[in-house]
């Protein structure tokens, strides 16, 4: 793990020289970007202190050294207008990633990502293409109040034209972020800000999967535990304590929540007969509503009960640790769901 | 001035009335649907710069931009049937009349959102600047659009990085109602340049001649590496916000007072006093104007519908409920 990074120079570009083994997961966005504006000079990337500081959480470190100060721009805070520039750079040729410091920012750039990069192509005919890419973490992270700890996935995923990633993994942010620049639509990359420093395995040589291919994270026979992000790990975590009391739970990560892998999640649940779907997002109308209901539509007679949600509580993010971690779905809220589903019996039961 | 140039403004402003006015005819008949916001009384500039531009140079506008589409190439026949939802559109039916495009001519729309041609015109700006090209980019809006936060964003974007952007202010002294006294506290839009650290000027938008001329040197600072250019049009449009709108809001006289400066009637004026164009050419480029607009009528009326619910919303048909191929 110690000897895993290893740097040009001091500017903090991965080397390609040597894959590593590991990696953090803005290590991996950090490499996928490098390659990607290495390959194609119509990659650039803008964002606020993407430049000469880096990156707010370190995924442009080093691009602007090696590319300089128009493929590598540091903007104002001008989240509606920079993210519009990516729009129209994307029209002419361009491929735009523009980084947006947090989701809780993006909110100024919806009018961009949603009436401009998701409308374009179908209202020109089919004449027009927006192949740019929005990254933003979210999340809650540690104690940054209501206005810095929110999820917007709930606002991207019923956007027709849009595609939208959640990689949780160094090794999926590394390909998904390359299939992103490389696709003609725009797409929106979710990130998770508790997860950019989490180490994973990483093989650059691996075949990458596609983009918004969901992964079985852990097999099991019992319930099926869908989740993306931070959640998986939760999930998992779940798991690992309901497999104490025999209980065989499959953990499934999406990465994907637009569109969603549906033919994975119904062969699981055709397996165990129960699902559990597990967001950070608010309950109420969030992108856990629709796969509940799209699984439910497809997987209905497979079912032994209803496909159940925890969710984060309908309210926003307090600011006092203990309520904010009240706020957000735990292994503890994971494992207690398991249990009163399965003790629920079922029709056939 | 050359002679053919001037025929060229006047046959392109002439095209431009009667074709706004063939389209208030099929709205009123009912072929027309939505929103349709016309252009009477602004011709001269689209005109005025756009025929300073180059072939290369992009085009970003508003909702109220037939008359720029049709400057700029793209056949009355397109323009028409596109309002009318046909597949023959440029959009295919699929835009309307506020959402024209054509990459061919290198015309970005028609945008609805009051203010997203700033950020879009800055995004191609950037491009070319990156590229090191040697087009520019016109961006259109109204007095309107000014106070939107992009316009704020987006012009200080330009002029920080000597972006090659013409921002052509339309202002016709309204946003639907609102006079612009009553809703801007600094009514001159170009002095607003000073803020980003640009050049701007005011131009009188009822002279087409004028709006060329401010227009080519603008251009010229544009293209040279100055960076961005304010180009105030002041102007006026002689109909409603839109179809759907009576304007009551303004009296008689006032439209009576901004008709006498007329574009169309004083380029006219002009150009008999100094021997420039003729009767007969008049009347020759009069007969050619209705038949294009005749024709392009025809072409919306017989052009097909368009059937196609899914195609193009993404680049190739995506299945939502199918993550993996
Ligand atoms: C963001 C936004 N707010 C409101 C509207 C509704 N609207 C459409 S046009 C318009 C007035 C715009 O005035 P101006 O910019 O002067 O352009 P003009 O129509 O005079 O050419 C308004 C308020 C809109 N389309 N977009
Ligand atoms: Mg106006």
């Amino acid at each position: 793990m110690s000897q895993r990074r290893r740097r040009s120079g001091n500017l903090g570009v991965i080397a390609p020289a040597e894959p590593a083994p590991e990696l953090r997961l803005w290590e991996a966005l950090n490499l996928a970007l490098d390659r990607e504006m290495a390959q194609d000079d119509a990659v650039f990337v803008l964002g606020e202190d993407v430049g000469l500081y880096g990156g707010s959480y370190r995924v442009t470190q080093g691009l602007w050294a090696r590319y300089g100060e128009w493929r590598v721009r540091d903007t104002p805070i001008s989240e509606g207008s920079f993210t519009g520039l990516g729009v129209g750079a994307a029209l002419v040729g361009g491929r735009p990633v523009v980084e947006i410091m947090t989701v809780n920012f993006a909110l100024l750039a919806l009018d961009a990502i949603i009436n401009m990069a998701a409308k374009l192509r179908y209202m020109s005919g089919n004449r027009l293409a927006v192949p740019l890419v929005v990254r933003m973490p979210g999340g809650v992270a540690h104690q940054l109040g209501a206005q810095h700890s929110q999820r917007l996935e709930h606002c991207f995923v019923n956007v027709p034209g849009l595609r939208v990633l959640a990689p949780g993994t160094p090794q999926d942010a590394y390909w998904q972020l390359r299939q992103a620049i490389r696709d003609e639509d725009p797409i929106v990359v979710l990130e998770h800000e508790l997860l950019y420093f989490e180490s994973g395995p990483f093989d650059e040589q691996a075949a990458p999967p596609p983009m918004h291919a969901a992964v079985v994270r852990r097999p099991g026979r019992d319930f099926t535990l869908i989740a993306w992000h931070r959640m998986v790990q939760v999930c998992l975590e779940a798991a690992d304590r309901l497999a104490a009391d025999g209980i065989e739970a499959e953990v499934v990560d999406l990465r994907s929540l637009r569109p969603i892998d549906l033919p994975l999640l119904r062969e699981s649940v055709g397996r165990t007969h129960r699902a559990l779907v597990v967001e950070e997002d608010c309950l109420f109308g969030g992108a856990g509503a629709e796969i509940a209901a799209a699984l439910t539509e497809a997987a209905f007679f497979d079912l032994e009960g209803p496909i159940r949600r925890v969710a984060g509580a309908d309210v926003p993010t307090p600011y006092n640790g203990e309520l904010e971690a009240a706020s957000i779905p735990d292994a503890a809220a994971v494992v207690a769901a398991v249990r009163a589903a399965l003790e629920q019996a079922g029709p056939g039961a | 001035m050359q002679r053919s140039l001037i025929r060229q403004f006047y046959r392109d402003m002439l095209l431009a009335r009667q074709f706004e006015e063939a389209a208030a005819e099929q709205y009123r008949q009912g072929r027309i649907a939505g929103f349709l916001h016309l252009y009477p009384g602004e011709e001269a500039v689209a005109v005025g710069t756009l025929r300073a531009a180059d072939p290369g140079d992009y085009v970003v506008s508003t909702y109220r931009e037939h008359v720029h589409a049709m400057v700029r190439g793209i056949p009355p026949e397109a323009v028409m049937a596109e309002l009318f939802g046909r597949a023959g559109g440029c959009s295919r039916g699929y835009g309307g009349s506020m959402h024209l495009f054509s990459p061919e001519h290198r015309f970005l729309g028609g945008y609805a959102i009051v203010g997203e041609t700033f950020p879009v015109a800055t995004g191609v700006g950037y491009w070319l600047r990156m590229t090191d090209s040697a087009d520019a980019v016109l961006c259109y809006f109204g007095d309107g659009a000014v106070n939107q936060g992009t316009f704020h964003e987006s012009l200080n974007m330009a002029s920080l990085w000597k972006l090659p952007i013409l921002f052509v202010c339309e202002n016709n002294h309204y946003q639907i109602g609102t006079e612009i006294h009553r809703h801007s506290a600094l009514a001159e839009v170009h002095r607003r340049a000073c803020a980003y650290g640009m050049l701007g000027r005011r131009v009188d938008g009822m002279d087409v001649l004028a709006v060329y001329e401010a227009s080519r040197e603008a251009l010229a600072q544009v293209r040279s590496g100055a960076g961005p250019f304010l180009l105030e049009c002041e102007t006026y449009r002689y109909r409603g916000h839109s179809m759907a709108d009576p304007a009551s809001y303004r009296s008689a006289i006032e439209v009576e007072e901004l008709r006498a400066r007329d574009p169309l009637a004083s380029l006219w004026r002009k150009a008999e006093a100094a021997g420039w164009m003729t009767a007969d050419e008049r009347r020759a480029i009069e007969a050619e104007v209705t038949a294009a607009v005749d024709g392009a009528v025809a072409f919306a009326e017989q052009s097909p519908p368009p059937t196609e619910l899914q195609a193009g919303v993404y680049a190739r048909p995506l299945d939502l409920y199918r993550g993996a191929p």
